[in-house]
């Protein structure tokens, strides 16, 4: 599903320039449950953001599903977001203005799905997610569980081939974190390849394998069982 | 197609803070305001003046004698002359491009009597021998009866045609004036038509105090010999008259042994260059005021570009979110653009609406309170004016969206999600 080859990444600010990625190789293939450790700065969501295609890489080969991911316009870029990947915010990132249901929506709102069907459909995800009832109401009404299964389900909506989670379970306690696991885990068995990147052992360890990443490199793969 | 999701997220941007929305909308209602209100007055002032034109054909020239200022073929300089029926003759036989030919004689040496009496009542009135065609180069507005025609000539009937006011100082409210008698200089007339002008102000006053008859009688009864005033001549509709009134003169002068280079024997007034010259004012009258107007407008259009990109700056993560989700630059870019299109039109249509109003209720209170206002009649815009300028706005509002949309999408959606 996910497949790179020698990445190299290096974020230019005036004079300086910083190499974050340092010539990775990852395969991952369809289905699988990974997740992404390392310290604080080593270049886990540098990695993730090129994966979900919102950032582009200095050199080396990225193919999402079959398909070579490399300077393409934004319009392209947003289409292939948009069918292919789902994103998981440590911050939630819901539209502040949009209720739930909405928010859900969104996905399909750009694939020009009509307004009714697709509230249909969110109304469906939300009931999956135990919402049903908080459908109408805006974000900041939400407790951060709420939210980040409201994004889930928004995630989930466009029925995309990867999810990517960056630390979905930072801002919340552990056992909110647990029930999102849960979910997350859910959502994986029905197919779907999942990459959470996480500072929690307990969050790694319900992934099938664990990435390190330590200044740039990959240093180590586990499996976890 | 309506698109709720879009309208929404419309509300939302432009309610968020409503003092700058407004403060803004404010900036475009006020150029389009102004735009109207001046241009409104402009008008106002075109129609006031032109309206003192009446209906008479601007394609005229009106020719008079004068004292010669050069010695002629014998002639000392300052003698005084007359026209005669023969140089009417002349001139309809010789000038094809004259369309209408109306020679005038007014009577004179009256001005300190009465020499208009009806029974116990008279007035001092001008009276004028005409010709039918006068009515053809300025047609009168009758409320009763008729003009003078061919036949009133041919017989020199003794028949007038009367202004209002002289109706009013002659008659009682409720006589009926047509067919009555009234004595002009100590002959009797019977009145056949009764106008009143279509002027403004002191002119109006002026015309509706003129006493018109046929030129033969005039001539016959008051011992005019065959003298004529002046002439009124229109020219051919597609020929200009000043072809006519540079041939009429040069006749003229030829056949009252007048120097041909004699400047002032000959008085003449060409309306329509008259016209044109206003007509030329008022064009950049109007020229000044688009200039004026679009310029606040400009500047009402600047404040809602610097503030769809204050906006743009203010939503960076909220549209880094959207694109994250899937939304092409497309989307992004028509959003912004619609919201600053929705914000401009919108006060520029409530400019507009004020405007208007403003103008029809000075024009309500003009009417109203019947003011003495000879310069400034009817002000308004036409509906042409006020499409062009919905139309200026939405364009307007469309380029003030343009920056900020590309704005908005110039940057990676990555650094937008990542914007605090
Ligand atoms: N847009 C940017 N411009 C410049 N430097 C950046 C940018 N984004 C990240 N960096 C730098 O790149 C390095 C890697 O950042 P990254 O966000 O990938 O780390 P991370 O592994 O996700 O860390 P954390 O666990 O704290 O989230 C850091 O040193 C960071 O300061
Ligand atoms: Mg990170």
């Amino acid at each position: 599903m996910i497949r790179i080859k020698q990445i190299h990444k290096s974020y230019v600010t005036g004079q300086n320039s910083l190499h974050v990625l340092k010539g990775i190789d990852l395969d991952i293939a369809a289905g699988e449950m990974v997740s992404i450790m390392g310290a604080s700065g080593s270049g886990k969501s540098t990695l993730l953001n090129i994966l979900g295609i919102l950032d582009d890489y200095d050199s080396g080969e990225y193919h999402l599903n079959g398909l070579l991911v490399n300077r393409l316009s934004e319009r392209k870029a947003a289409q292939l977001r948009n069918r292919m990947v789902g994103f998981v915010f440590q911050s939630f990132n819901l539209v502040s203005f949009k209720n739930a249901m909405e928010n859900v929506a969104l996905p399909l709102y750009y694939q020009n799905v009509p307004r009714k069907k697709r509230n249909l459909i969110a109304m469906e995800y939300l009931e999956r997610m135990g919402l049903a009832e908080w459908a109408h109401h805006l974000p900041n009404e939400l407790s951060g569980g709420q939210k980040q299964r409201v994004a889930i389900a928004r995630a989930l909506i466009g029925n995309p081939k990867v999810i990517l989670a960056d630390e979905p379970t930072g801002a919340l306690d552990s056992k909110t974190s647990l029930e999102v696991m849960d979910l997350l885990q859910e959502i994986n068995a029905t197919g779907i390849t999942l990459i959470i990147v996480t500072h929690e052992h307990d969050i790694a360890l319900r992934t099938k394998k664990t990435i390190r990443i330590t200044d740039g490199n990959i240093t180590e793969i586990i499996m976890n069982n | 197609m309506f698109d709720l999701d879009r309208w929404q997220e419309i509300y939302h941007v432009l309610s968020k803070n409503k003092v700058r929305t407004f403060l803004t909308a404010f900036g475009v209602f006020w150029g389009i305001f102004m735009l109207v209100i001046m241009l409104g007055s402009g008008k106002g002032l075109q129609h006031g003046v032109t309206q003192n034109f009446g209906d008479m054909a601007t394609n005229s020239v009106f020719i008079w004698t004068q004292q010669t200022s050069l010695p002629y073929k014998g002639f000392p300089r300052g003698r005084g002359y007359n026209f005669e029926n023969e140089d009417a003759v002349a001139l309809a036989h010789s000038i094809p491009e004259i369309k209408y030919l109306a020679p005038r004689i007014q009577a004179g040496g009256f001005m300190q009597t009465n020499n208009v009496i009806r029974g116990l009542k008279s007035g001092i009135f001008n009276i004028m021998g005409d010709y039918p065609a006068f009515n053809k180069i300025d047609p009168l507005n009758f409320i009763s009866g008729r003009f003078i025609d061919d036949l009133d000539i041919r017989e020199k009937r003794k028949v007038a045609v009367v202004g209002t006011r002289v109706v009013e100082l002659l008659f009682n409210k409720e006589e009926k004036p047509i067919n009555q008698y009234i004595q002009i200089q100590g002959v009797y007339f019977k009145i056949i038509g009764v106008f009143r002008s279509k002027r403004t102000g002191e002119q109006a006053d002026q015309e509706n105090q003129n006493i018109y008859m046929p030129f033969t009688t005039l001539q016959r009864t008051y011992n005019y010999g065959n003298a004529i005033g002046f002439f009124s001549i229109t020219s051919q509709d597609d020929i200009p008259v000043s072809v006519v009134e540079e041939k009429a003169i040069r006749l003229l002068k030829q056949r009252h042994s007048i120097a041909p280079a004699d400047e002032s024997a000959v008085g003449h007034f060409n309306l329509q260059k008259e016209f044109d010259q206003m007509q030329g004012l008022f064009f950049g009258i109007r020229l000044l005021v688009w200039i004026v107007g679009t310029g606040t407008l400009l500047a009402g259009v600047i404040g809602v570009s610097n503030i769809m990109l204050v906006v743009v700056k203010e939503r960076t993560k909220e549209i880094g979110i959207q694109r994250a989700l899937g939304a092409v630059p497309r989307v992004i870019i028509t959003q912004i653009m619609t919201e600053s299109i929705v914000l401009t039109t919108f006060a520029g249509y409530f400019g507009l609406v004020v405007g208007v109003g403003l103008l029809e209720l000075i024009n309500y209170l003009l009417g109203s309170t019947g003011a003495n206002t000879e310069m400034f009649v009817h002000p308004g815009i036409d509906f042409s004016v006020a499409v062009t300028a919905l139309t200026i706005l939405v364009v307007a509002g469309a380029v003030a969206g343009l920056i900020p949309a590309y704005r908005a999408i110039s940057i990676k959606p990555i650094d937008a999600l990542r914007y605090e």
